[in-house]
C-alpha cells in the first residue's frame, strides 16, 4: 500500500551574478508524505538535490550556528528550526533584507560582521590575570544571560529599518546586544571606553524601537532591552 | 593562468575551537598567519557542543589531575596513549583558565568559582565515587568557547580566509614534505596556492558518513581525505563514538550533562535500565556502554514506537523547572523544537547517534604529524601538525569521555600553536613546481571537466545508508564485508560522478563534490579499519569476537590509502611523571 502524498509549494529567490541580469523567482513543488512533517532546512536540501544550482547557507541544522537566516514568507527566520506545517504557501524564501545578495539565498555579511568588530566584543581587563579564574558571583552571571547566546545569524539586523538606511553607520541590534554584553560583564574593566564610543548620533541613537529585532530572534533574545540598558548607562554616565 | 599564490608563516585549516586556540597560541609570534576555514569561524561544529569542559579544577570537590588521567585510560579501553593524556589532564586547569581569562561566561558556584557538573566515566580517586569536574557554560558550553576564541582572534587582527574550502596538501619539489594547501574561495570560485612553511590541519570530524549523525552538515572529514591523498595513514578509525541521546528521527544532540544533573534514561516499562547494565556508575558509565545497553533494550523489543522510530527515553521531569531553565536552557529548547516534547513535563525520546571520530591523523602530543613507512618505522612530517577531532593524538582512544574533546581541542591546539611558534624559524618555505601543484588541482579539475553522470546526493546518500547498516553499534565480520564491497563500488561509481551546475559564484554543489571525496576515503577507511580489528574494545563491538584480546589488540591499528594496507602501531604507556596505569577490565 503506497503512502498517502502532498504537494508543498515553494516560490524561490534566485540569482547568479555570472548568468542573470536580475533576479528572479522561481517555482519548486515537493512531495512529502502526507502525515510527515519536516524543518524547511531539511527541505530546501531536497529541492536542492532536484536543483543543484540552488545556493544557501547551512552548517548545524539545529539552530546554533546561524548559518541559514533567510526570509521566510516575508519574516526573517532560520530555516532549520522553522517547521513545514507553520508555513503558507506558497513558501516564498528571499535572502535576508538589506544586504548585497551575493548568490540566490547567500547574502554578504561583511558590514554585519564590521559592525560586531566595532563594539570590541572582547573581554577587556587590563589587571594582570590571577592565577585562578577571575571570581564571578552567579547574580553577576546572570546578568549575561540573554546577551551571550547570540549566534550572529543576522536576522535581527537585517529586520531593523535603521540598520538598512545606515548600515555602515548604526551598529544595529546584534552588535548592540554584544556591546552591552560586554559592559554589563562584571569581569570587563573597558566600560566607561566602550560607553564614549558609542555617544555618536547614530551608533546607538539610530534604534527607534520598532523592535523587529526582538520578533525575528530565533533565540528568543531581546536586543531593544540591551539597546534601552545601553541608553539608560549614557544618561548615568552623563552623556 | 597563473595560480595566485600568498605567502605565509602558517596556515591552519578550520576554525573551529581547536584552530582557533592554534591561531591565537601564534598571534603573539609576529608571525603571518593565515586561518583558513570553509564556513565563518562561529559556524563551525564546536559551537554544538553543549554540556561542557573536563579538567581537575576541584571547584566541587578536592580533586586531582591524575584521577581525571586514570579515568580518560580506562574510558579509552587503554589504547590511549598515555603521555598524551597525561599532557592534557595536568595543563588542562590553565588552559581552562585561560579561557576564563579571555572571558569566556562559565556557570558559577556560589563562591564565584568556575561550575563543574558530574559527567560519565568520571571519579574521585582512581575509580571511587562519582567526581563533578566538567566545567559547563549552561549547556552551551561549546557556542561559548568557540564565540570566545572567535572574539580573540578579532582582538589579535587574525588573518581570517573565512569561506574558503582547502582542497589538498601541495608536495614539496624536493619530495620532503608539504610546500602548502590550494585552497578555493568558495563566494569567487577561483583557486590559489597557500605557501606556508608550516600547516596545521584542524579539519574537526566526518560524522556525515552515516545516516543520523549528531554532526553539523559540515563535518565531512576533510583533514582525512587530504592526508589520506597525500600518503599519509591515519590511526584508529573504526573506533566511532555513538552518543547515548540523540533525539530519535533528528539526531539532535542531548547532552550527557543532563544526566549528570541527575536525568535517567527509561525503556517503555519504565524502568531506569541502566541500573542491570551498570550497577555502580549507572546512567553516567561511558558513552559505549550506554549505547550498548540501549540498543539491546531496542533489541529485546523495550522500546517505545516514535512514528515507527524504536527508542527509549530520557527522564528529566523530576528536576523541576528551576534546574531545567537554569542549567539545560538549550536542551529544554531543542527539545521542543525537534521532539516536540517539553522537558519539565515529559521524557525526552532518544537513539544512540554517531557522533564522534576517536581515530584521525597520527600526531605526537605537540600535534606533529606522524608517518609510518613501508617497513613501519615512524617519522615526524616537519611542519605538518593536525589538531582536535581529525587528529589521532590519541588521548580518547576506543572511546572518548565526555568533555574531554573541548579540552582536547584547546590543549593540543595551543601546543600545536606553541610548537610552530617556536620551530617557525628553522622551518624551511618549500619550493614547489607546476608537477606538484598539478597534482593538487587534479580533483578539482576532474569534478570541473565531468558534465554527465550520477549525482552527488545519490552517492552520498547509499554510502550513509551502508555505513549507517553495517558500521554501527554493533558490528559483524559478515555484515561489514558486505558493506565494505558496497563502498568499493560506490568508489567506483564516484569517480564518474557529475553535477549539473558549473557556475563559479558561491557553487555549493561543487563544495559537495569535493566534501564527498573526503566523506568515502573515511568511510572505506572505517570499513577496512573495523574489519581488521578481530576483537572488541570501547565502540568498537563486534558479535563475531565479543572479548577484548590484549595480547593481540592492545595496539592501534593504521590505515593506508594506497592498496588499503592495515598494519598496528604500539600504545603509548609511557607517561613522563606518573606510573603507567596498566589494563584491567572495564567496569562501570
Amino acid at each position: 500500500m503506497s503512502e498517502a502524498m502532498r504537494t508543498v509549494k515553494f516560490k524561490i529567490y534566485r540569482f547568479n551574478p555570472e548568468v542573470d541580469i536580475k533576479p528572479t523567482m522561481k517555482d519548486y513543488e515537493l512531495t512529502i508524505p502526507d502525515k510527515q512533517d519536516m524543518m524547511l532546512l531539511e527541505a530546501i536540501l531536497r529541492i536542492k538535490a532536484m536543483d543543484d544550482s540552488l545556493a544557501f547557507r547551512r552548517s548545524c541544522r539545529e539552530g546554533v550556528c546561524g548559518s541559514d537566516g533567510m526570509n521566510i514568507n516575508g519574516r526573517n527566520g532560520l530555516a532549520c528550526v522553522t517547521l513545514l506545517s507553520a508555513l503558507k504557501q506558497p513558501i516564498e524564501l528571499r535572502p535576508l533584507p538589506g544586504l548585497p545578495v551575493i548568490r540566490d539565498l547567500v547574502v554578504d555579511m561583511k558590514v554585519f560582521f564590521e559592525q560586531y568588530a566595532k563594539v570590541k566584543p572582547y573581554l577587556i581587563n587590563d589587571e594582570p590575570p590571577p592565577a585562578k579564574e577571575r571570581l564571578q558571583s552567579p547574580a553577576e552571571r546572570k546578568k549575561l544571560d540573554g546577551l551571550y547566546e547570540c549566534i550572529l545569524c543576522a536576522c535581527c539586523s537585517t529586520s531593523c529599518p535603521s540598520f538598512w538606511w545606515n548600515p555602515e553607520k548604526f551598529i544595529g541590534p546584534a552588535g548592540l546586544l554584544q556591546a552591552y554584553r560586554f559592559i554589563a560583564d562584571s569581569r570587563d574593566t573597558a566600560k566607561v571606553e566602550r560607553l564614549e564610543a558609542l555617544t555618536d548620533p547614530f551608533s546607538v541613537f539610530r534604534c527607534r524601537g520598532v523592535m523587529n529585532c526582538v520578533d525575528v530572534c530565533p533565540k528568543g533574545l531581546n536586543p531593544t532591552r540591551a539597546i534601552g540598558h545601553i541608553r539608560s548607562e549614557l544618561l548615568a554616565e552623563g552623556n | 593562468m597563473a595560480l595566485p599564490t600568498y605567502t605565509f608563516d602558517a596556515i591552519i585549516i578550520g576554525a573551529g575551537g581547536a584552530g582557533m586556540r592554534a591561531a591565537l597560541a601564534l598571534a603573539e609570534s609576529g608571525s603571518q598567519v593565515a586561518l583558513v576555514s570553509k564556513v565563518f569561524p562561529t559556524r563551525s561544529h564546536t559551537v554544538s557542543a553543549q554540556g561542557g569542559i573536563t579538567c581537575a579544577l576541584g571547584n566541587v570537590h578536592p580533586d586531582d589531575w591524575r584521577w581525571h588521567m586514570y579515568d580518560t585510560v580506562k574510558g579509552s579501553d587503554y589504547i590511549g596513549d598515555q603521555d598524551s593524556i597525561e599532557y592534557m589532564c595536568e595543563v588542562g586547569p590553565q588552559v581552562v583558565y585561560e579561557l576564563e581569562h579571555m572571558g569566556l561566561p562559565f556557570s558559577r558556584l556560589d563562591n564565584g568559582r568556575i561550575y563543574q557538573r558530574p559527567f560519565g566515566g568520571q571519579s574521585k580517586d582512581f575509580g571511587g565515587d562519582q567526581a563533578a569536574r566538567t566545567c559547563a557554560a549552561a549547556d552551551r558550553t561549546g557556542h561559548a568557547l568557540l564565540h570566545t576564541l572567535y572574539q580573540r582572534n578579532l582582538a589579535e587582527k587574525t588573518n581570517v580566509f573565512s569561506e574558503w574550502f582547502a582542497i589538498d596538501l601541495v608536495k614539496a619539489a624536493d619530495g620532503q614534505g608539504f610546500a602548502g594547501v590550494i585552497a578555493l574561495n568558495i563566494e569567487s570560485g577561483e583557486t590559489a596556492f597557500l605557501h606556508a612553511r608550516a600547516i596545521i590541519f584542524a579539519t574537526g570530524g566526518a560524522g556525515r558518513i552515516y545516516q543520523s549523525t549528531t554532526n553539523a552538515l559540515i563535518n565531512t572529514g576533510d583533514g582525512i581525505g587530504m592526508a589520506l591523498r597525500a600518503g599519509l595513514p591515519v590511526q584508529d578509525i573504526e573506533m566511532w563514538q555513538f552518543h547515548p541521546t540523540g533525539i530519535a528521527g533528528a539526531g539532535v544532540l542531548v547532552t550527557e550533562g543532563c544526566r549528570g544533573e541527575g536525568g535517567y534514561l527509561i525503556n517503555k516499562n519504565g524502568e531506569r535500565f541502566m541500573e542491570r547494565y551498570a550497577p555502580h556508575a549507572k546512567d553516567l558509565a561511558s558513552r559505549d556502554v550506554v549505547a550498548r545497553a540501549m540498543s539491546l533494550e531496542l533489541r529485546a523489543g523495550n522500546g517505545f514506537d516514535i512514528n515507527g522510530v524504536s527508542c527509549v527515553k530520557l527522564k528529566l521531569d523530576h528536576l523541576g523547572a528551576d534546574l531545567i531553565n537554569s542549567r539545560l536552557p538549550g536542551i529544554r529548547e531543542l527539545s521542543l523544537t525537534f521532539a516536540g516534547v517539553d522537558p519539565i513535563r515529559e521524557p525526552i525520546p532518544v537513539v544512540p547517534t554517531c557522533h564522534y571520530m576517536m581515530g584521525g591523523i597520527p600526531t605526537n602530543r605537540f600535534g606533529q604529524v606522524i608517518n609510518v613507512d613501508e617497513q613501519g618505522k615512524e617519522h615526524v612530517v616537519e611542519g605538518l601538525y593536525a589538531v582536535g577531532e581529525c587528529a589521532c593524538v590519541s588521548v580518547h582512544g576506543a572511546n572518548r569521555l565526555g568533555g574531554n574533546s573541548l579540552l582536547d581541542l584547546v590543549v593540543f591546539g595551543r601546543a600545536a600553536g606553541l610548537d610552530v611558534k617556536e620551530k617557525i624559524r628553522d622551518l624551511p618555505l618549500r619550493s614547489v613546481g607546476e608537477a606538484e601543484l598539478d597534482a593538487a588541482l587534479s580533483r578539482l579539475n576532474r569534478w570541473d571537466n565531468t558534465r554527465e553522470g550520477e549525482s552527488v546526493s545519490q552517492i552520498r546518500f547509499e554510502m550513509q545508508k551502508t555505513m549507517q547498516e553495517d558500521f554501527g553499534v554493533f558490528r559483524t565480520g559478515e555484515h561489514m564485508q558486505q558493506g565494505l564491497d558496497k563502498l568499493l563500488q560506490l568508489q567506483q561509481r564516484l569517480n564518474h560522478a557529475a553535477f549539473k551546475d558549473h557556475s563559479r559564484v558561491f557553487n555549493t554543489t561543487r563544495i559537495e563534490a569535493l566534501e564527498l571525496d573526503n566523506l568515502m576515503a573515511t568511510a572505506l577507511a572505517t570499513a577496512h579499519a573495523a574489519l581488521y580489528r578481530t576483537e572488541s574494545r570501547g565502540a568498537h563491538s563486534r558479535e563475531d569476537f565479543p572479548k577484548r584480546d590484549d595480547i593481540n589488540w592492545l595496539t592501534h591499528t593504521v590505515y593506508h590509502g594506497e592498496g588499503h594496507r592495515m598494519t598496528k602501531r604500539a600504545v603509548n604507556m609511557k607517561p613522563l611523571n606518573v606510573k603507567p596505569f596498566e589494563p584491567k577490565e572495564r567496569v562501570y
